[in-house]
Order: structure tokens, then C-alpha cells, then sequence
């Protein structure tokens, strides 16, 4: 029996500083970073794992819907999910999540998936470049109480009630086979992700969360009043669904800086111990004298 | 009684070999329990791995839990997670460390998170530590301090997880080093059955491949990195070049690895393959911490590299400020010279 029925997805996206770029302008003299230095982007992988929800939508039918968590401007990750394809965009705001660990986001974004769903799928990407750690995948996985499918290559079949899908390991890889609901983290050679189409970014231009009604507003003066705006951004389905810590039903206690159980204990800027060291000439001559040294110090034979 | 605090290594197996990065965190767990006064415990888990408990007793544990079950025989995440979770509720350990391969990344935050845990990734230095909270005017003796390059590499953070328990890390295969067996060391094994659950066969695994990587990155005497100032993926072909030339592997920044102009498994650093080879050649590598962490060991480094400011030249013994197109030929071109010349002379 085939199932036919809808696959509804939920796909969770990080706006990273774009750590790639960091270049000497990012630290100071002081030693201190200029975070405004480093532009916002969406997380790579994170846009890997949309373009696989999408590709499952496009295959079974079905809603993807993108979830963030950060400060009110992460809601530009969201504009560019709704661009790409997203249904439905949510922004968790709030400065009681400020501080999360991997352990306090996942559980927010549990909270927040739990009450946006229910999702036969979700989607995150296999890590954030902010942090590398891969963490918040598998522990959002285990505080739904789902099964986990990390370093997602390839979807090879998927319905409404299992999915068939590769993993790709430094050591190989694996093809498994898991009923849904479950969680799947997605590696960055899974698929190219698809531009955002021009239709959908004229369509959806407006799309905003509340605070941002009055930057709309300035530039789109025939909206007089936030109430007006709120009205025909609700109407199109272009408002951008902003919740707090309490919207969620999340307890404070394991929220932000409260729930992380891992603290900073300090941090050192780096301080490069200079090693004895000889500059050498890019010339035949210097070049040759330093293999010359290497030979009498038996490192090159 | 009271159980005696321990420290906790998950050893993860593949057809019934033991991990190194699973021995070398053996090795790292005994020297910290040495300082604290604690035991160490191997987590055995698979099929038909009894025998592997005496390994883990030579390179450090003092006591093993083994849990021998079919349903253990390849790594699955909820079966895994199930045993681990369950053991480590029971006999509440202070510390857990579980190595940073693809299993042990995709276990340790499924059981830190059931255990409401701090979990620290891809740690470059475990250490033993103080911590005190100005707020509460307390001070947390005896804590791991759980050390890794943050934020893009240019600050190291070292974290600690004051109140919850286990605190746990993972540290990527090479960063500690292996310690050697002693086959005369005793420890306990002891047995440990695991209590499934239906839930945990949601997934089934349907085939695996094993590719056995040809990059001996760890073990190679001479070590040539290109990074994003190579250029292009054809561009490897001179470090490729120079690296045979000189009986040894290629490496690669992350930058180059991203932007594809090589393989991952070429990787050196946090997130890569940490090496201490006797020659590091850096070409076009500006030296992110990340990277450092990963090759800083090296007994000579020569770094290459257009701006005379980046940070690899301040650890380089050999400084050379220079387009890698042109001085990786010089260099490969010396080295011929002399071959030949060797060659002449026999």
C-alpha cells in the first residue's frame, strides 16, 4: 500500500556571525572582539537542511515551517527561509533565552517545536559555524523523544511514516531505515540549496515581525498606522510569528543562562609565543639554504 | 559503601578494535583520576567484546562495564544511548569523556542532554581546576576544566559545568596521546545488561560501507597543509608533489577543505586530525587557532604566506613571505637538485 498522505517539516535555523570572514579588523588592539565587524548569515548547513525539507515537500506534499531562535534581527534568516520556500516562519525572541547553552537551546526549541507542530520530520543542520559543536541537533532529538538520523547525505525514500536515508561519516557511510516522527541533521554535501525565487521575494518583501513594523512603515508610508500593517501582513501571511519563553511554556529555570549548566570560566586571547625563527628570502639561494639546515638537523633526509 | 567517584571513558569499537581515540582518552582519564584520587571506568559496549575489557585495563581502567548483547553489535544511537544513560543515572560519575568520531559526537549529546548535563565538543586540553561563583560566594573545587578554541579560534574559553553531573566532553582522536599498555595491570570487569526498550529499535541500519581512509595524516613523518592561499584544488598538486618528494601526506586548512579544493580526511586542527610530525610545511595557511591546535607540536614548521602578518609565522621557525605558486616550485626544485646530485655522487 502506498502512503500518500502530507509530510509536515520543521526546520531549525541559526544566523551566525560569518566566522569564515574573520579577518584582523575583528580583533581590537585591546584584544577584544568588534562583533559588528563579522556580517550575520544564515547558517550554511542550515540551509542545507531547508533544501531537504524542501525537496521533501516537493516530493510528498506537505508544510515546511522554519524556526529561529536569537535576536530580533535573526528574523532575517526567516525573510530568506520564506523566500527560499518556507511556509510558515516563528522567531523566538526573548532576553531570558540570552546565555543558552547547547542544552538550554535545544530545550527551547523543543518547547517551541512541540507547540508550532506536530512535525513528521525535522531539520537542522549538522552544526553552526559559530560553534562547531553538533550538539543541539541530537539533544532537541532526545528531548522530543525521537530517533536521530545525523550527517543526513541523502534522502533515498521517505512517506508519511519512515524514511530511508544515508549517513555520511568520515569512515564511510550507512543507509538506515526510521519511522517518523524523527529528527534528521544535515551535512553541507547533501544538496545545493535553491536561490531564493524573485516571485517569492517580491511576494513576500513585507514579511516582518512586529518590531519591525516602524522600519517597514518608513519605507512604505501607505501603511499609516502598525495596526493597518499588522492587518495586511496577517491577511497575506507575511507576518513573521515572533514568541517569547512564556508563548512556548518553557520554565525559566532551563531557559538562557539559568538552564545552561556549562559556564565560562574564562578566556584567554590568544598570545602567540614567538619561536626562534629565521625569515627566508623566496629565492633560489634562501630556499636552498634552509633545506641545507633542515639536511643537518636530519629533519629532511 | 559509597561508590567511589570515577571518571568515565566510552570506549567505542568497530568489529571488535578498539578506537585509539578511545585509548588515548584512557590515558587522559588516568592522569586526571591520578590528581583527584578517582577510579576509571571503560564503557564497553558491542557484541562478543569481552575480550576488549583487558585493553582498556592496560591503558588505564581501573574496573569495566561491559554490556555484550546482539543488539549492541553496531552502533545505533538509541540502543547506545540507552545503555550509557541508564549506567551513568545509576553510578552517578563525576567525569565522561567520549571521543569526537561521527558515533561519539551523535551519542554524547543525546546522553548529556537526558542527563541534563553541560557538554563540552572538541576539547584541546582537559585539566583539573577551581571555579568560583562571585554570586553565590562558593568556590567548586576539583572541577574539569574543558578547554577549546571559541568563536572563530581567537580566543580559547576553558568551560566548566560547576553543578551538574557528569560533566562531560569529547576530544578528537590524536589531541591526547596514547598511552602505553601495560599488560600487567589488573582491573574489574564487570557485566552489565541492558534494558531495551521497543522504542529504541526505531532504526534499523539497512547496509554500511567502511572506507578505510589512505590519508595516514597522524602517522606521517612530514606533514605539507595548503590553505585557502593555495588557490585551487589544482593548485594540490605541487603539495602533493612536495609531499612525496619528501615521504609525506597532505594536509589542509579548513578554509581549503571547504571550498572543496580537497578532501576532508586532509584536514589538521580542532575539528580535523591533530599532528606532530617532524616537518610542518604551512603553504597559504594564515593560522586560525583551530588550525594551530592541530599542528603546533610539529618540531619545524615552515610557513608560506603572502601577508608578512599572519598569525602562522609567529610560531614558523622558517618564515617565508612569498605567493605558494612560486616558492613550493623553488623548494621542490632544490630538493630534486639534490637528489640528483646525491644520486651522482653514489
Amino acid at each position: 500500500m502506498t502512503d500518500q498522505k502530507p509530510v509536515h517539516s520543521a526546520v531549525l535555523v541559526k544566523q551566525v556571525p560569518d566566522t569564515h570572514r574573520i579577518t584582523g579588523d575583528v580583533m581590537t588592539k585591546d584584544g577584544t572582539m568588534n562583533r559588528n565587524a563579522l556580517p550575520a548569515i544564515f547558517n550554511p548547513e542550515d540551509l542545507n537542511a531547508l533544501e531537504m525539507a524542501l525537496q521533501v515537500r516537493d516530493r510528498c506534499g506537505g508544510t515546511v515551517t522554519a524556526i529561529t531562535m536569537g535576536p530580533p534581527k535573526a528574523a532575517n534568516v526567516l525573510r530568506e527561509a520564506l523566500f527560499r520556500g518556507a511556509d510558515r516562519v516563528i522567531l523566538l525572541t526573548d532576553r531570558k533565552f540570552a546565555g543558552a547553552d547547547t542544552l538550554a537551546t535545544s530545550y527551547a526549541l523543543k518547547c517551541a517545536v512541540e507547540k508550532a507542530g506536530p512535525f513528521d520530520l525535522i531539520f537542522c543542520g549538522r552544526q553552526a559555524i559559530d560553534g562547531d559543536t553538533a550538539q543541539v541537533g541530537p539533544q532537541l532529538a532526545e528531548k522530543l523523544g525521537i530517533p536521530q538520523i545525523t550527517y543526513a547525505e541523502t534522502i533515498v525514500e521517505v512517506s508519511s511514516s519512515q524514511i530511508v536515508a544515508e549517513r555520511a561519516l568520515d569512515s564511510g557511510s550507512e543507509i538506515v531505515r526510521c519511522k517518523l516522527p524523527c529528527l534528521l541533521t544535515v551535512v553541507g554535501s547533501a544538496n545545493t540549496p535553491r536561490p531564493a525565487s524573485v516571485r517569492r521575494r517580491i511576494e513576500r518583501k513585507l514579511a516582518a515581525a512586529p518590531g519591525e513594523y516602524a522600519a517597514i512603515r518608513a519605507q512604505w508610508p501607505e501603511f499609516e498606522s502598525d495596526e493597518q500593517l499588522d492587518a495586511y501582513l496577517t491577511a497575506h501571511d507575511l507576518k513573521i510569528a515572533v514568541w517569547t519563553a512564556e508563548d512556548i511554556g518553557a520554565s525559566e529555570e532551563q531557559v538562557g543562562l539559568a538552564g545552561s549548566p556549562t559556564q565560562v570560566h574564562k578566556i584567554n586571547f590568544v598570545v602567540l609565543e614567538s619561536t626562534e625563527s629565521k625569515t627566508v628570502p623566496a629565492t633560489p639561494e634562501g630556499i636552498a639554504a634552509m633545506i641545507q639546515e633542515l639536511v643537518h638537523e636530519y629533519i629532511v633526509g | 559503601m559509597t561508590e567511589q567517584n570515577s571518571i568515565w571513558v566510552f570506549i567505542e569499537q568497530t568489529d571488535g578494535k578498539i578506537a585509539d581515540v578511545s585509548l588515548e582518552l584512557t590515558g587522559k582519564a588516568r592522569e586526571l583520576a591520578d590528581q583527584l584520587g578517582y577510579e576509571v571506568v571503560g564503557l564497553v559496549m558491542g557484541r562478543d567484546v569481552g575480550p576488549l575489557a583487558q585493553q582498556v585495563i592496560e591503558r588505564g581502567a581501573d574496573r569495566v562495564l561491559l554490556a555484550d548483547d546482539p543488539e549492541l553489535a553496531d552502533y545505533r544511537t538509541l540502543p547506545y544511548a540507552r545503555v550509557a544513560i541508564a549506567e551513568a543515572r545509576a553510578r552517578k560519575p563525576e567525569i565522561f569523556l567520549i571521543g569526537g568520531t561521527p558515533n561519539g559526537r551523535d551519542l554524547a549529546p543525546r546522553v548529556a542532554s537526558a542527563l541534563r548535563c553541560g557538554l563540552t565538543a572538541d576539547c584541546t586540553d582537559l585539566q583539573i581546576g577551581e571555579y568560583t561563583i562571585r554570586k553565590e560566594n562558593k568556590t567548586y573545587p576539583n572541577l574539569l576544566y574543558q578547554i577549546r578554541p571559541a568563536f572563530g579560534g581567537n580566543l580559547i574559553a576553558t568551560i566548566v559545568n560547576p553543578k551538574t553531573r557528569p560533566q562531560m566532553a569529547t576530544v578528537r582522536e590524536g589531541v591526547m596521546r596514547l598511552p602505553a599498555a601495560r599488560p600487567d595491570r589488573k582491573g574489574t570487569i564487570e557485566k552489565i545488561v541492558p534494558a531495551f526498550e521497543p522504542g529504541d529499535f526505531a532504526l534499523e541500519v539497512l547496509s554500511r560501507q567502511v572506507r578505510h581512509s589512505t590519508v595516514q595524516l597522524k602517522e606521517a613523518p612530514v606533514v605539507v597543509s595548503g590553505g585557502a592561499g593555495v588557490g585551487s584544488a589544482e593548485d594540490f598538486a605541487l603539495l602533493r608533489d612536495l609531499a612525496n618528494l619528501l615521504g609525506g601526506e597532505v594536509g589542509a586548512s579548513r578554509a581549503a577543505v571547504d571550498a572543496g579544493m580537497i578532501g576532508r580526511e586532509h584536514q589538521v586542527g580542532q575539528t580535523g586530525t591533530t599532528v606532530r610530525p617532524r616537518l610542518y610545511i604551512a603553504a597559504g595557511i594564515s593560522g586560525a587557532i583551530q588550525h594551530r591546535a592541530g599542528m603546533d607540536e610539529s618540531s619545524k614548521i615552515i610557513a608560506i604566506n603572502t601577508d608578512p602578518n599572519a598569525p602562522m609565522f609567529q610560531i614558523a621557525h622558517y618564515k617565508i613571505v612569498g605567493d605558494v605558486a612560486e616558492v613550493l616550485p623553488l623548494i621542490i626544485k632544490t630538493l630534486r637538485e639534490r637528489s640528483m646530485d646525491q644520486r651522482e655522487q653514489e
